[in-house]
């Protein structure tokens, strides 16, 4: 290698891509630093369950390692995994898939995203995604060579996204809209009715729909639609969803989508060259999930709603005006009565209180004046958590002029 | 949190009590843990059942020890199932020789010592899991 030098090769070239250097850094990066260098920190900061997977599901995953499942499964996922998804879809959506051409198991609901916009979008194609919204979408879609639109969402309005709103942002460029409902980071569910008026648009338009249902099964005192089982829908919809979040699978990154064989076909040619296939331990598991998960997945539920309702009071108790999320495990309260930029409540409150939360800025412009509280925490941290708030915002009120 | 009222949901308890459907509170103490000595045994006990009332009149007799801690009739090899408490191996011992076993109608009695406990009334004792998250996920 001593003819080659890299410092050489630098100098001439940018070493990262334009594609790359182009992707926003993540909003929330310095909060890593700072708070890995902190002690008794609580954080309210994390998108996960605070469950470790239930044991019965980790004892199949570790029968199938002594018995040596150690290889790749077929591209598509396990058979039998792929079978007990649709039998799942069936029964909770009254959904019909296809186990071998409409169902593609997935590292994770992230992979299915960027599979779905890379097998849909051509250069300059727009995407309509509400603001706020997950991280990933609009960088999924950029780096699919599409253009994210973003449609501003009111946390008057519950952040659910509008039907007419998205209609004044179609434009001939337009391919699709990607719905995450329930929503990171607000908590919004869309009602039926909701939806069936956002799906109309679709419809009028001969749009496509990305529907990242992963959070699903947590919904409190309202059901969760499949966007996928309204009248006309499942042939333009591509239906993402995963095992993380209502089975506690976070690591074991197993996902799926379910879509129409044709763009299931698309999505599985990218994964076969990019993925090849989900790890086999996590199919293993995310099918024992499937098979025997239900009870855990309704216990957790229970418990996260216990959650939410404590949060909310204590958040409104303290002043920081919070709607009563009906979904995932975030609450999003404003924190605007503070004068505060989210970024600037979220590093004060750690650095005084010792509170981590992320500004609600993150996940896009419509997001600022909030932060994100996750209640996947056990309930005394929260407890703390809101106590040591409390203390902040009355401090900030005293200091106001 | 549960939607209900505080006075609700004290209603609620003072019902279950009074009922009997809640019997007890109780504490689960990792003995080991606290350096405190006991000594425990499973008492298995072969009765010969009594006309009309079986096998609940020799059980009621054991029962009525504070030394039997729980009492099970069992289907299988013996018949009652007998928990002991005691301050050490030869009070267990005396126990069981001098007070339960010369009962009229126990035929017999297999006495195993408890060495180690694991889980105790759904609790894991020792080295139960933790979470191993990071403190900020997107």
């Amino acid at each position: 290698m001593s003819s080659v030098d890299i410092n050489q090769i630098l100098k001439r070239r940018n070493a990262v891509s334009l594609r790359a250097s182009q992707l926003p850094a993540s909003g929330i990066r310095k909060f890593f630093d700072l708070l890995s260098s902190m002690e008794g920190v609580i954080s309210l900061g994390v998108g996960e369950p605070d469950f470790v997977t239930p044991w019965h599901i980790r004892e199949a995953a570790i029968y199938s390692l002594e018995k040596g499942y150690t290889m790749y499964t077929s591209n598509k996922g396990m058979p039998e995994l792929r079978q007990a998804l649709s039998a799942y879809l069936k029964s909770h959506f009254g959904l019909t898939y296809n186990p071998d051409t409409e169902l593609l198991i997935t590292v994770g609901v992230s992979e299915a995203l960027d599979l779905a916009t890379r097998a849909i979008l051509d250069p300059e194609d727009e995407v309509i995604i509400s603001d706020p919204s997950y991280v990933a979408y609009p960088a999924c879609i950029t780096l699919a060579g599409g253009v994210p639109v973003a449609v501003p969402t009111q946390a008057e309005t519950g952040f659910r996204l509008n039907a007419a709103s998205v209609e004044s942002n179609i434009t001939r460029h337009t391919k699709a809209i990607l719905l995450g409902y329930p929503a990171n980071p607000t908590g919004a569910v869309m009602s039926r009715s909701e939806l069936i008026q956002v799906c109309q648009v679709a419809q009028k338009h001969n749009l496509l729909v990305i529907s990242d249902e992963v959070y699903s099964r947590l919904v409190y005192g309202v059901e969760h639609t499949c966007l996928a089982s309204l009248p006309d829908m499942k042939e333009r919809t591509i239906l993402l969803g995963g095992f993380s979040k209502a089975f506690a699978m976070t690591g074991w990154r197993v996902g799926y989508a379910a879509a129409r064989p044709d763009i299931i076909e698309a999505m599985t040619r990218i994964h076969q060259y990019t993925m090849l296939c989900a790890s086999i331990t996590g199919q293993v598991a995310a099918l024992e999930a499937l098979n025997n998960g239900e009870k855990e997945v309704q216990q957790m539920v229970l418990e996260y709603d216990r959650r939410r309702r404590f949060m909310v009071k204590g958040l409104n108790s303290i002043g920081l005006s919070c709607p009563e999320p009906q979904g995932a495990f975030y609450c999003f309260p404003s924190i605007r009565s503070t004068g505060l930029s989210s970024e600037d409540f979220a590093e004060k409150l750690l650095m005084e209180e010792k509170v981590a939360v992320v500004p609600g800025s993150a996940f896009g412009s419509g997001g600022e004046g909030h932060v994100r509280c996750c209640y996947a925490t056990s309930l005394p941290d929260i407890e703390e958590a809101l106590k040591r708030m409390g203390r902040f915002v009355k401090k900030l009120n005293v200091q106001k002029p | 949190m549960t939607g209900k009222s505080v006075a609700e949901v004290e209603a609620v308890i003072k019902k279950a009590e009074a009922e009997h459907l809640i019997v007890k509170y109780k504490t689960t103490i990792n003995w080991q843990k606290a350096g405190e000595e006991q000594v425990w045994a499973l008492i298995e006990v072969k009765v010969a059942p009594q006309r009309d009332v079986g096998f609940d009149a020799v059980a009621e007799r054991i029962y009525r020890f504070p030394q039997a801690r729980s009492v099970y009739l069992m289907s299988g090899t013996y018949d009652l199932a007998v928990l002991i408490a005691g301050k050490t191996m030869h009070e267990v011992a005396d126990f069981v020789s001098m007070k339960l076993a010369p009962l009229e109608g126990v035929q017999g009695t297999t006495t195993h010592f408890l060495l180690r406990r694991y889980k105790d009334d759904g609790e894991i004792l020792e080295g139960g899991e933790t979470l191993h998250r990071q403190p900020l996920i997107l």
